[in-house]
């Protein structure tokens, strides 16, 4: 389980920051995206993985670390998310914007020379 | 030594948040219907912002550190603000350049385009909410807030060179603040809390392999905080933005970079300071020299720069290099220094920004540095480029000049005493000789008569009347520079002393509550 979820973390980041480095602005987005997801899965790591816990007190039960999952990597994923979600659709304008303005969906406005 | 604020119901600390996030939403409304009460509402809610961060100024200044609890939940539980000198100093110093960016935006830059005053609420908003917290996920929301809209007022008025600026500027600070997340929860990992004050505490008492985890992790956020602040091989975003970005916009982000300087004087002292355990000193030597790298390369950029607004951003890069000098050296003498530096430096630099645009429309919209001539008054721009160039170079006597004197006696006594004395002195001159040949060639070399882009009378009074007035406060970090001096060498003295910030964000106590509903509801039995 932690296995599977450190590599889905590495292979996420890994794309994400390739694609964050080609010369197409669509791939940079795209690369944003997966960086943003390797990230979330990151800080819900960083909680400690508990499967089949649930970060609520029942109301028979006393409240302990052993039985519960942390809520609060839970609160700051659903934070990060929102934002990250709310800069893509940002960039994206901007990209198609930048796009429409010079005729060019190169990062830098403009085709390189050869 | 804790005590909540008096005045305003006890609020008066959230107040800087609050204020402009109201005002930013009710121009939102009245922006959308083209309302008269637009441009009132704006100037009253920074005025209104102004007055207020004065008033904490004051407070501050007894050397007390004032907590809010938001939420009254107690500290390492809920999200804290704290008000020491620091973070006083800088509110108030957002104001005054906010309320010079203001008046000269009202000579038309607000007209290109609609939510130009809304942005630039939200914009305060998150500026004042990043120099309140006291939670390190907390700043990374007021970041994230400050920077939205920054790409909005980035793009007001877009030209294809700021949608160029825009995507680049856009791209490197989203990346910056996927490092951020993780740098953050790595932390939260090892120490279970975000709280500044109480990691403060926890950080040192780590075991041996977490105690590498976090300086990891405090490391990573340096380099986040040196992303916005502009330090060496990651200041490439700044000069291509600020000088793409419209005059009252580019001046208002002259606070942005020191955003960046705040987080780095902030963690440095609290997290990184000779208290912190494993963490101590952990980017003692890498910080100085890296500073004094970003100072020849700012240095050697404004010589190469062809336009006005070019050798502008890199004079605000060179200012920022000298600031993190003086954070890096590590002693209280050099952070005073640093802190009265950076009044002069960020006001200056706003100084600097309105008037590379006041030059360029006299001279028919161009910046570029060549000969031609002004299509209209150019004795008194030539007299405040003066005044200007004397502030920014560190030339006598004028407080930039000031700030470096006293860094470098500051740095006497540290290792890298010679390094700083001849790089600091370097720069200023290196500084002096472009602006003294970006000033010969703008007003003394004679070229075609230039045709003069056409502004409201009205538009150039504001926008002459801002930049008399922001003159007249780097004028007055000059006149009143003893108890300025003072001043910071007493918010340097209190970032020294953690135990003071940690004690009064720790033991804060919430505000007792004035019904307890669950003991009513027990009471009338309708609570299990």
């Amino acid at each position: 389980m932690l296995l599977l979820l450190a590599l889905g973390i590495g292979t996420l980041a890994g794309c994400g920051t390739w694609l964050l480095l080609r010369e197409r602005s669509f791939d940079t987005v795209l690369g944003l995206t997966l960086l943003s997801y390797a990230v979330n899965l990151f800080i819900f790591a960083m909680g400690r993985v508990k499967p089949q816990a649930v970060p609520i007190v029942e109301p028979d039960g006393t409240p302990s670390l052993a039985t519960l999952a942390d809520p609060l990597p839970q609160a700051l994923v659903l934070t990060a998310i929102v934002i990250s979600f709310a800069m893509t659709a940002v960039l994206l304008v901007i990209a198609l914007r930048t796009q429409a303005h010079t005729g060019s969906d190169h990062v830098d406005g403009e085709e390189p020379r050869p | 030594m804790i005590a909540t604020t008096a005045w305003l119901g006890g609020h008066a600390l959230v107040m800087p948040i609050v204020l402009p996030l109201v005002a930013g939403a009710l121009l939102v409304l009245l922006e959308k219907a083209r309302s008269r009460a637009v441009v009132p509402v704006s100037i009253l809610a920074t005025s209104a912002l102004l007055i207020l961060a004065a008033r904490l100024m004051e407070q501050a200044a007894s050397g007390e550190v004032a907590v809010y609890l938001l939420g009254n939940w107690r500290a390492p539980f809920g999200i804290t603000l704290a008000l020491d000198r620091l973070s006083a100093l800088m509110l108030v110093l957002t104001a005054l350049v906010a309320g010079g960016a203001l008046w000269f935006s009202m000579g038309g830059a607000a007209r290109q385009g609609l939510h130009f005053h809304s942005l630039f609420q939200f914009q305060l908003m998150g500026l004042c909410g990043a120099f309140l917290t006291a939670d390190l996920f907390n700043l990374f929301v007021f970041f994230e807030l400050l920077l939205a809209a920054s790409y909005g007022l980035l793009l007001h008025g877009g030209t294809r060179a700021r949608h160029r600026a825009a995507l680049h500027y856009v791209v490197f600070n989203l990346a910056g603040s996927a490092l951020f997340l993780i740098a953050v929860s790595l932390l939260y990992g090892v120490a279970g809390t975000l709280n500044m004050a109480d990691l403060a505490q926890k950080l040192p008492l780590l075991p041996p392999a977490q105690a590498r985890l976090a300086q990891a992790a405090v490391l990573m956020l340096l380099v986040v905080f040196a992303v916005k602040a502009a330090l060496l091989p990651l200041y490439f975003w700044l000069p291509d933005t600020y000088a793409a970005a419209s005059a009252p916009v580019a001046a208002l982000f002259a606070i942005m970079t020191k955003v960046g300087v705040y987080a780095i004087a902030r963690t440095s002292t609290l997290l990184l300071g000779p208290e912190g355990g494993p963490l101590a000193g952990v980017a003692a030597p890498m910080l100085p020299v890296l500073a004094l790298a970003t100072l020849v390369l700012a240095a050697t950029g404004a010589l190469a720069a062809r336009h006005l607004r070019v050798l502008v951003a890199y004079a605000v890069v060179a200012s920022a290099g000298t600031l993190l000098l003086a954070i890096g050296l590590g002693t209280r003498d050099a952070l005073a220094a640093g802190l009265f530096y950076l009044v002069n430096s960020t006001l200056v630099a706003a100084l600097w920004f309105l008037l590379a645009d006041r030059i360029a429309t006299a001279r028919g919209g161009t910046d570029r540095l060549e000969a031609g001539a002004f299509s209209s008054g150019w004795a008194p721009l030539g007299v405040v480029f003066f005044a200007a160039a004397v502030a920014v170079a560190g030339v006598p006597p004028l407080a930039g000049f000031m700030g470096k004197a006293l860094l470098l006696q500051a740095a006497g006594h540290t290792p890298w005493a010679g390094w700083v004395v001849a790089l600091v002195l370097g720069s200023s001159l290196a500084m002096m000789m472009a602006l003294a040949r970006a000033g010969s060639t703008l007003f003394w070399k004679p070229g075609a008569p230039a045709t003069a882009m056409k502004l409201a009378a009205s538009g150039t009074g504001a926008q002459s009347a801002s930049m008399l007035a922001l003159l007249a406060a780097v004028l007055a970090t000059a006149i009143f520079a003893g108890p300025l001096a003072a001043y910071t060498e007493a918010a340097a003295t209190q970032l020294m002393q953690r135990q003071t910030y940690i004690g009064a964000v720790l033991n804060a106590q919430p505000v007792p509550a004035a019904y307890d509903v669950r003991r009513e509801m027990r009471e009338r039995g309708d609570a299990k």
